[in-house]
This record gives C-alpha cells, structure tokens and sequence, in this order.
C-alpha cells in the first residue's frame, strides 16, 4: 500500500526522530512511503489565530502537493484534522472545495490509519515501563480518533499502562495560545503535569507534536524524571 | 451590575483570578461534580446524541421564525390581559419597568433569578428610584448582600465563595450569629426572605422559556422561591431574552430536560413553575397584573449572520463546567456577566469588540464546549470566527503579529522559502541553545520559554534524513 507521508512542521524541524519511527513503523506494516518535498506548514497557527487569508495560500499548495496521493497519514492528530477542515475553509469554492474534499476523504492521524485501514491492532512494539497516555483535544473531539491509539498502545509487551486523571482536559497549548495567554496556559499546563505524576508514569505518550512540545517543555523545565514520547516511536520501539 | 463587571484590564482581572486559590478549588471541584453528574444524567437517556440533535432543531426553528412565535406569544399574553412590551435597548426596559413600579407607587420588589435583568442592570436602576430591590435566589442573595458582588457562573452564581465567606457576609450586613453550616445559613436566609415575600408589591423574574401557543412562561429552579415571587405579590413583571421561548408545551419539556441534565445533572429540577398571565376569576392566587418585557439589546442584529447560533443558548452553563480556561481564570476574569465558552461568544457580540476584544483568544479552541453544549452551539467554531472578525473587519490585531502571520503566510506558501527557513533555523537559534533546548528564547519564543523549555530545532531536519535515505545513506 502507497502511504505519502505528511509529516508536519514541527516534526520536520524539531522532531525528526517521530518522523523516523514514523516511516519505519509503516514500512514495518507493508507501506511504501511517499514524501513529497513540496510539503510545508498546514496553516494552522495563522488560520486559528484569525489569519484566514494568509493561511489560504499554504492550504493551497498542500492540497496541490497531496493531490496525486493515495493515503496521506500524518503522526499529527491536530495536523491531520486541519486537511479535513480544509473543506471548510474553501465552502462555495468551485475549485478549491472538491479538490479539499478530495484531500480528506484520504487523509488520516498514523494510529488511525494503522487500525482502521491496515486493519492492525498489535505492530509487534514492545517497551518495558510505567506509561500513560496524553489524549489531544483536536484529535479526539475534532478528528473523532478516539480508540486507535489505546488499541495500539494496549498490544505492546511490557508496557504497563495507566490511565490519565483528566484526561479530556486540554493542556494548555492551543497554538498561539500557548504564547498569548502564557499566564492561562502555565496553569493549564501544570495541572496537566500534576495528573502525569500522579500515575507515576517513567513515559508520558502523545500523538500530537504540539500538545508534547508543551507538557514536554514544562517537564523539562521542572526537571521531572519523565520521558515524553511520540506514539510512533513507542510503535517503533522493539 | 450591567453586563460588563469590574473596570480592571483582562490581564489583571486573569492574574486576580489566577491567585485567588479557593475560587479554583470551588470551580475546579464543581466542574469535575457536575461534569460526572451531567454525564450520568445524559448517559441514561440512551441515546443523548438524538437529543442534542432535536434540541438543536427546536431552538434553530425558533430562530428562523422567531417574529412569528414573538407575535403569538404576545397576542395570546394580551389575550389573557396580560401586557407585553418590546425594549429595543436595556434604557426603555427599565424605563417601562421603572414606569410600572411608578403608576404602582411600589416600595419593595422581589426577585427570582435572572441574567437577563443583570445585562440591563435593572436592580440599580430601581434603587435609582428608591425602590428596595430583593434577590431570592440564594446564590444572588448572597451575593447582592455581600455589596453586589457579581456572579461568576451562570447557574450558581456565587460558585466563588465559601461557607465560611457567606457566614462572614450574613454576619457582618445581616446580623447572623449562627454558624458555617450550610443549613442554618440557608435557614437564616429564608426567614429574612420570608418576610421580604409577604410586603413585597411586585415580583420580578427572568424566563427559562416562553410558550408561544399559551403565552406561558417557564421557570426552572430547585429553591421554590420563583413560586413566591410569582404568586404573593400583586403585580409580577417578567423580563426575558428574545430568543427565549419555544412553540408548544411538547418543545418545553423536551428543552427542561435537557437544561436541568446539562446544568447540574439533574433528571428533573425540585420545581418547574409555568404561568399564564395574570390571575383569573377561579384562581386562588398568582398576580392581579402581569407585565412581559421582552429583550432585544442587540439579539437582533446577531439574527441572521454566522454568529446566529449562539442565540440557541439555554443558559445551563454546561460549557463553562467543561471549559479548561474557566477552570483555572473563573467567571469573573471574563469581565462579564455572561462567563466562559458562551460568554467569550456572547460579550463581544452585545458588549463590542473594544470591550470584549480578548475574550475570543482565552480559548485553545480545545471544542470541549461544543461538545458537552445540549443544543449543539459550535462555541468552539464561533470563537474562531471572532478571530477572524477582529483581524479581518476590525483590524484590532497587534501589528506585530500580523506581520509575523504575513510572513508566515509567505514561507507557508512557498516550499522554497520553507525549506531554507527551517534549513537555516538550528544555526540561527544556536546562540540560545544548550542541551539540546532553548531555556530563553528571543522575540515571540519569550512567552514561551518563560514557561517552558523549546527544543532546538533538529540538527538533520527529517526531510534531509529522508532524502539521504533515499541515496542508501541512512538506510536503518
């Protein structure tokens, strides 16, 4: 099966290593990855910040680059719900909306894909330790991948999981949120620490860049004993 | 107290509200009660999804045939020699009721809950005139007792105070001896209450819905105290929003369930009081004179534009015990009445921009709101349309952000622009990295690294490891 990676801003800059586990789990599975260069940022800080009309131009040439795809997996919940929200963006559109459309009809988050098209439940991950799991809002409310990432994360031998307190609860990134309201999103942030440590978890486990960067950078900054990790590396570890 | 509270700036009303540490343990330990509650009680029906759907359609075909249901409503209240007055704005609602009070020559009125009489700032208005003005609703009680301090929580409007601060209060204004406990206070309040009940001359109360069929309207408490308020004094004004009403009987119980589920999780509430007009020959009590004000302040120039949605409100507060910023800021931070998801929605919209400018950004649009909302709001959504009304229309966004967006627009948009942007950043943040992370970040990475740790930019971006990949050099 053809898979064309989109791999997302931050992965692509910061962190590289997610979009490596990310291409060795689906190679692992059967999938003949794609990634076609012309890819860039999905628009979404500038399209929530307000900035509708700047945002356009970048939605365009992502539709463009995608448009030949088969499947578009992304390790981004939140990147991934913005293809699907393209359409919505481009309404009444005679050019833009159906080709948009077109784009979400394939394009899907990594654990969604795995379970829901693969049709896998256990990849043949194993990693020994305490973890819990960060869900993200966009992911679950918005993209509606609820199940996916606890099917997955269930069938990997060793890990002992623990189920976050509050875990509907957002942690504070937001986007620009995280910068405009730093005052808010501190506090949201720390309670969405506080709820890891108290499942004494050594791994905190995301499937989202944005919302790790966050509670990741947080951790660090405290200086806690967790490591946060994507869910595609957790998928790749064996 | 009109809709906007407080004269502080939204920074500072935030911070106060941040480190004020028994306001957040009340809400936080309200929201994750009611939050479990609300669940149950929505989760028994079955199948709530239908529900939120059929909700959704009664209140958007309310909306779209709203001057015809106005019009029923008020020809059948005429019907029943009730009157009925349309106040474009708070100034003629209160003039009217101001002139009711008047032609009554009345010294005391009582009052249920109602927000809609706090967004027109009615009490102040008839204190104005030397008129005692009397909440009975406990929470407004203690409230308008404590110096009118506003509420914070649609639902339980002094949601920010203690057992401990009401007794303080009651001591203090009212005299109160007694102790904490919740049941004595409570006792206290009802006997001074009482007595407020019986030489009241007029009652005042606010409208869960109007029936349009009867010219009825619904209240929905769990106190009882809208009965006395609606059938010992001889005259009773009801001051409602525009958009508050629904066709028939069979819309309101449908609605009244899901309002007391979403609102506290309860099943049904301790009362639901509906009246028709004034009293009639065979009645044992309700009032001689029943006067409808009906609220416009600016509901109608939301009909029919995108923002229309958020006039299908119930007013349950269900978002604000689901949102995460309510969480940690309180009601009061939001400089309005009307606080959380629905407030930052609502506020600019009746209140303006320049007001309520922040409001729409006090959200990481997270769609927990939309998503607990009974009839499917898209609060979330609503928020980022404000966003773009405020960059796009009103042109209020910092100029240093718009040209931070500009340029993202551009190396967004072009892949060449991108890929050597993010080729050169490891080196042009390199002075501020150590670790492996960014500690203090220049420009807009400030805010973020005041907080938080940025990591540095990866040294192989993944589309370099791709590529080599693809040449054998990396091959894993």
């Amino acid at each position: 099966m053809k898979v064309t990676l989109f791999a997302t801003c931050l992965v692509d800059m910061f962190q590289s290593d997610v979009g490596k586990a990310t291409v060795e789990v689906l190679e692992r599975l059967g999938c003949e990855i794609d990634f076609p260069e012309s890819q860039v940022c999905c628009g979404q800080p500038a399209y929530n910040s307000g900035y509708v009309k700047e945002s356009k131009e970048a939605m365009k040439k992502m539709i463009d680059t995608f448009a030949d795809a088969e499947y578009v997996v992304s390790p981004s919940g939140s990147c991934a719900y913005m293809f699907h929200e393209y359409q919505h963006v481009f309404k009444g559109d005679p050019i833009w909306e159906p080709k948009a459309r077109k784009l979400a009809e394939k394009t899907y988050e990594l654990t969604q894909f795995i379970v829901d098209v693969l049709k896998i439940e256990d990849v043949g991950a194993r990693l020994e330790g305490k973890a819990t799991y960060h869900t993200s809002c966009h992911m679950t409310r918005l993209l509606g991948v609820q199940k996916a990432p606890m099917i997955l994360l269930n069938h990997v031998k060793g890990l002992d999981f623990t189920e976050l307190p509050g875990k509907e609860q957002c942690c504070g990134f937001g986007g620009t949120f995280s910068v405009k309201m730093a005052q808010i999103s501190e506090q949201m942030v720390d309670e969405k620490v506080q709820h890891v440590e108290e499942t004494e978890a050594q791994y905190l486990i995301g499937a989202d860049a944005g919302c790790l960067m966050n509670i990741g950078g947080r951790i660090n900054r405290q200086g806690k004993p967790i490591k946060v990790m994507h869910i595609a590396e957790i998928l790749n570890s064996r | 107290m009109a809709m906007k509270i407080g004269n502080e700036n939204f920074s500072d009303r935030v911070g106060k509200g941040i480190n004020n540490s028994f306001m957040r343990g009340a809400v936080s330990g309200a929201q994750d009660s009611i939050g479990a509650r609300r669940l149950n009680a929505v989760e028994e029906l079955g199948n709530w999804e239908e529900w939120r759907s059929h909700g959704e359609e009664i209140r958007q075909h309310v909306l779209e045939n709203l001057d015809y249901y106005l019009e029923q409503l008020s020809d059948n209240i005429a019907k029943r020699g009730g009157h009925v007055f349309f106040a474009a704005t708070p100034e003629e609602a209160n003039d009217y009721i101001r002139g009711v009070i008047k032609k009554k020559d009345a010294k005391k009125v009582v009052k249920s809950k109602s927000m809609v009489t706090e967004e027109i700032n009615l009490n102040a208005s008839l204190e104005e005139i030397g008129c005692e003005v009397i909440e009975t609703d406990l929470g407004e009680y203690i409230l308008q007792v404590d110096d009118h301090d506003p509420p914070s929580h649609l639902v339980a409007p002094a949601l920010h105070k203690n057992r401990e601060q009401v007794r303080e209060v009651f001591t203090e204004k009212l005299g109160y001896k007694k102790s904490s406990d919740p049941t004595e206070l409570a006792q206290h309040a009802r006997e001074m209450l009482r007595q407020d009940y019986l030489t009241a001359d007029v009652g005042i109360t606010g409208c869960n819905f109007a029936v349009a069929e009867t010219g009825s309207f619904a209240l929905v408490t769990n106190e009882g105290n809208a009965d006395l308020v609606t059938s010992l004094p001889q005259t009773q004004i009801t001051v409602m929003g525009m958009e508050r009403l629904v066709p028939t009987f069979e819309e309101l119980e449908v609605l009244v369930s899901m309002l007391t589920r979403s609102a506290v999780g309860q099943k049904l509430p301790s009362y639901v009081t509906v009246l028709t007009g004034p009293r009639e020959e065979l009645d044992v009590d309700g009032p001689e004179e029943f006067h409808l004000v009906v609220i416009d302040n600016g509901r109608s120039r939301i009909l029919g534009t995108e923002f229309q949605s958020v006039l299908q409100c119930i007013r349950c507060a269900a978002c604000l015990n689901a949102c995460p910023v309510y969480r940690h800021v309180g009601g009061h931070s939001y400089g309005s009445i009307y606080s959380g998801p629905i407030g930052a929605v609502l506020s600019p919209l009746l209140g303006g921009y320049d007001e309520y400018k922040e409001l729409p950004y006090a959200s990481t649009l997270c769609g927990a709101c939309s998503e607990v909302c009974p009839v499917k709001i898209p609060l979330h959504d609503l928020l980022h349309k404000h966003r773009q009304v405020i960059v796009e229309k009103e042109g209020k966004a910092p100029v240093s952000e718009k040209l931070l967006m500009k340029a993202f627009g551009l190396g967004a948009a072009s892949p060449k622009l991108y890929k050597w942007g993010s080729k050169l950043a490891p080196s042009a943040m390199n002075p501020f990295t150590s670790d492996d992370k960014i500690s203090k970040g220049p420009g807009p990475l400030k805010a973020w690294t005041d907080i938080r740790d940025f990591p540095a930019p990866s040294k192989e971006r993944f589309r370099d490891w791709y590529k080599n990949r693809d040449k054998g050099g990396n091959q894993s």
